[in-house]
């Protein structure tokens, strides 16, 4: 019962007029920061930073929690519009959101995404304001041999449930992992796999280059010459009605992976190191494994868009858990957040639910405020973004270039990453010819920094001793489930050739 | 196909084995009290990478892949225009960046794609060529205090016209 007035008292310091103006602006840019290829909530949040001093800690960190919802929303609108994840979070929803938009039903997909995004946030701020204290010890007792686990259980699903080629699967996982390396080593630190010798690699990889030259440049290019430059991504019937009718069929076919991706993604989401991407991968990956139509995966099936958007809201929510009571940030976004409340004069850690209690208790009720007004304002805008798509595709192409290309510049202020997109999408487009599956590279170098740290750490921590991974309480079922997923194919084809040989 | 896929394995493998090559410029092994070498991963990766193209390579031989018992043309003459119109403007996009700025570089493309790729009128062109970075300008210069390439001196009066606006 304490918890509950707690909570009213919060969401009454939510709905005060500032804060709720606060909210509707935050929500609103995020969602069109979030919506544009390479930008994301941390530009948002690092830009609109020195703004907050202008208002009291409350509102300040409302304000910027407001745009980091809003950001969230919007990457999936990049993912199904453009078909360019914004940020690496929305990459799962690229799989099935796409293939969407390209069958005509942007708006189911934009819907459902809105949808799933408003449930996982919801859920994952009740675990909040339930668990907070609870969750903040299970996150502690993650160490290095648990996230590689976690880490290696993110690339099975791709393995295990991917139904691609495996050779090529496995090549591009390792490529983005290797990709992910270049630059310097972190341990050591010293210059690593700086390519032909040429210095713009000592400033590594950035994931967005390869996710713009894949997607914006290699899979356009794949799209004009597929469809010969005739694509139909055209919904005609936008109207409210049709917003109703989408809705009510996200609900129907899309519950089943928003729940799976609301709790999944809050429990990864608190990790800290771990966050939204390996959360919405995974997600996407459990809601295959449990569907019993997963062949509709992949081809435009709304419960893959609804697990890895629940799960990457849930997670976005669950990752300002070890902020505010660890003092750990599990992602960029929240890191500027942490710097902001230093700076407004607040010290998170496990004290700060006692001594700033109005303050993290009006944060929380900011976060139920901010997901309807999210999800409201989302639905309102989606008529926008499907008529975007009733543009010819002879207008639509060049736009999508020149966002990649600006968007591209905007994330790394660099002409050597520019050529790197473009090298990437046309290598990428020639790949795809051949069935290689990008996705995977994509996510690798991302979860990289996460996986190869990690990994040395515990290697460390065992003198070399690599069955560090299956002693571990934790560490070892999630291992365990990793291989079985990374063998699974084998597994089929031994069964599928034993049935033949009985037959 | 059949001809491109071993070809294209055949090209990873070399790549693979680059990287093989260049990650050994650190230590590959176990360093007692330091743990893996700044080599290790990238090392073993880039052998995950040969021994997928060596399996590419195996399936291939065997006939499994798609692409591999296929005896269609990777793409037809109109598949080579459209990719190279297409590809050669991005291409030609980022290279007019540093010599016209970001923005005269997207009024370039715009116009290259929209009327002559696209057929569009002139109108359309025109107005979606100028408006377009004119709009991004205001975002990413005066919303996101981004700043882009401004290209050679040549570009800077309008540069000067366009911050005299924001600030």
């Amino acid at each position: 019962m304490e918890v509950l007035s707690l909570i009213a008292g919060g969401v009454t310091t939510a709905v005060q007029p500032i804060n709720l103006m606060l909210i509707v602006l935050g929500v609103t840019v995020g969602l069109f920061i979030g919506a544009m290829p390479g930008l994301g909530s941390v530009n948002g949040v690092a830009i609109l930073l020195p703004v907050t001093f202008l208002v009291p800690p409350t509102s300040a960190i409302i304000f910027l929690a407001a745009i980091y919802y809003g950001a969230m929303y919007g990457g999936a609108i990049s993912s199904v519009a453009l078909g360019i994840p914004g940020a690496s979070t929305a990459v799962a929803t690229t799989f099935d959101g796409r293939p969407l938009a390209l069958q005509g039903r942007a708006s189911l997909a934009l819907v459902t995404a809105a949808l799933a995004s408003f449930v996982g946030g919801t859920v994952a701020t009740v675990f909040f304001s339930l668990f907070a204290p609870l969750l903040a010890e299970v996150a502690l007792s993650f160490g290095p041999p648990e996230i590689f686990a976690l880490m290696l259980l993110a690339f099975a699903t791709f393995v295990g449930l991917g139904g691609d080629d495996i050779p090529k699967t496995i090549f591009s996982i390792c490529f983005g992992l290797v990709l992910a390396t270049v630059g310097f080593d972190t341990i050591s630190g010293e210059p690593r796999l700086v390519l032909f010798d040429i210095q713009g690699f000592l400033r590594g990889i950035g994931f967005i280059v390869l996710a713009i030259g894949v997607y914006g440049i290699g899979e356009m290019l794949w799209t004009i010459e597929q469809t010969r430059g005739d694509v139909t991504t055209t919904n005609p019937k936008m109207t409210v009605k049709g917003l109703i009718s989408d809705s009510k069929e996200a609900v129907r076919r899309g519950w089943k992976g928003t729940w799976i991706g609301s709790v999944l993604g809050f429990f990864v989401g608190v990790l800290p190191a771990a966050g939204a991407t390996p959360g919405s991968l995974m997600a996407y990956g459990v809601a295959k494994m449990t569907s019993r139509t997963p062949e509709e995966y992949g081809k435009g099936s709304p419960d893959g868009v609804a697990a890895p958007e629940a799960a990457n809201n849930s997670a976005s929510t669950g990752s300002m858990l070890p902020m505010l009571t660890l003092g750990i940030p599990g992602s960029p976004t929240t890191a500027i957040l942490l710097g902001g409340m230093v700076m407004w004069g607040l010290t998170p850690g496990p004290r700060l639910f006692i001594d700033e209690s109005e303050f993290v208790w009006g944060l929380i009720g900011s976060f139920y405020i901010s997901n309807v007004a999210a999800v409201v304002i989302n639905l309102a805008f989606i008529p926008l973004f499907v008529w975007m798509l009733r543009m010819p595709f002879t207008i639509l192409a060049p736009l999508i270039f020149v966002l990649s290309i600006i968007g591209g510049f905007a994330a790394s202020r660099s002409m050597h990453d520019l050529w790197l997109i473009v090298i990437f999408g046309i290598s990428a487009f020639f790949m795809r010819k051949f069935d290689y599956p990008l996705a995977p590279a994509v996510l690798a170098i991302v979860l990289g920094p996460i996986a190869e740290p990690t990994l040395r750490q515990s290697l460390l921590l065992s003198s070399g001793d690599p069955t560090i991974f299956f002693t571990r309480p934790i560490a070892a079922p999630i291992m365990v489930i990793a291989l079985i997923l990374i063998f699974l194919p084998a597994l089929k084809l031994l069964r599928r050739k034993r049935q033949v040989t009985q037959d | 196909m059949r001809q491109g896929e071993i070809s294209l394995a055949g090209l990873l493998a070399l790549l693979s084995l680059y990287l093989m090559w260049k990650s050994t410029e650190l230590p590959i092994g176990y360093i007692s009290g330091r743990g893996p070498g700044g080599g290790f991963w990238p090392f073993w990766l880039s052998f995950g990478m040969l021994l997928s193209c060596v399996a590419i390579a195996w399936k291939w031989w065997r006939g499994l892949s798609p692409a591999s018992v296929s005896d269609e043309p990777l793409m037809d003459g109109f598949g080579w225009r459209t990719v190279a119109h297409v590809g050669g403007g991005v291409v030609g996009f980022v290279a007019l960046i540093p010599v016209i700025s970001m923005y005269g570089a997207i009024c370039v493309f715009l116009v290259y794609y929209l009327h002559f790729l696209g057929r569009h009128s002139w109108l359309l062109t025109l107005a979606v060529a100028i408006l377009l970075p004119i709009g991004l300008f205001f975002f990413f210069e005066g919303a996101m205090y981004i700043s882009m390439p401004q290209g050679l001196p040549f570009t800077q009066p309008f540069f000067d016209m366009m911050y005299d606006i924001i600030y």
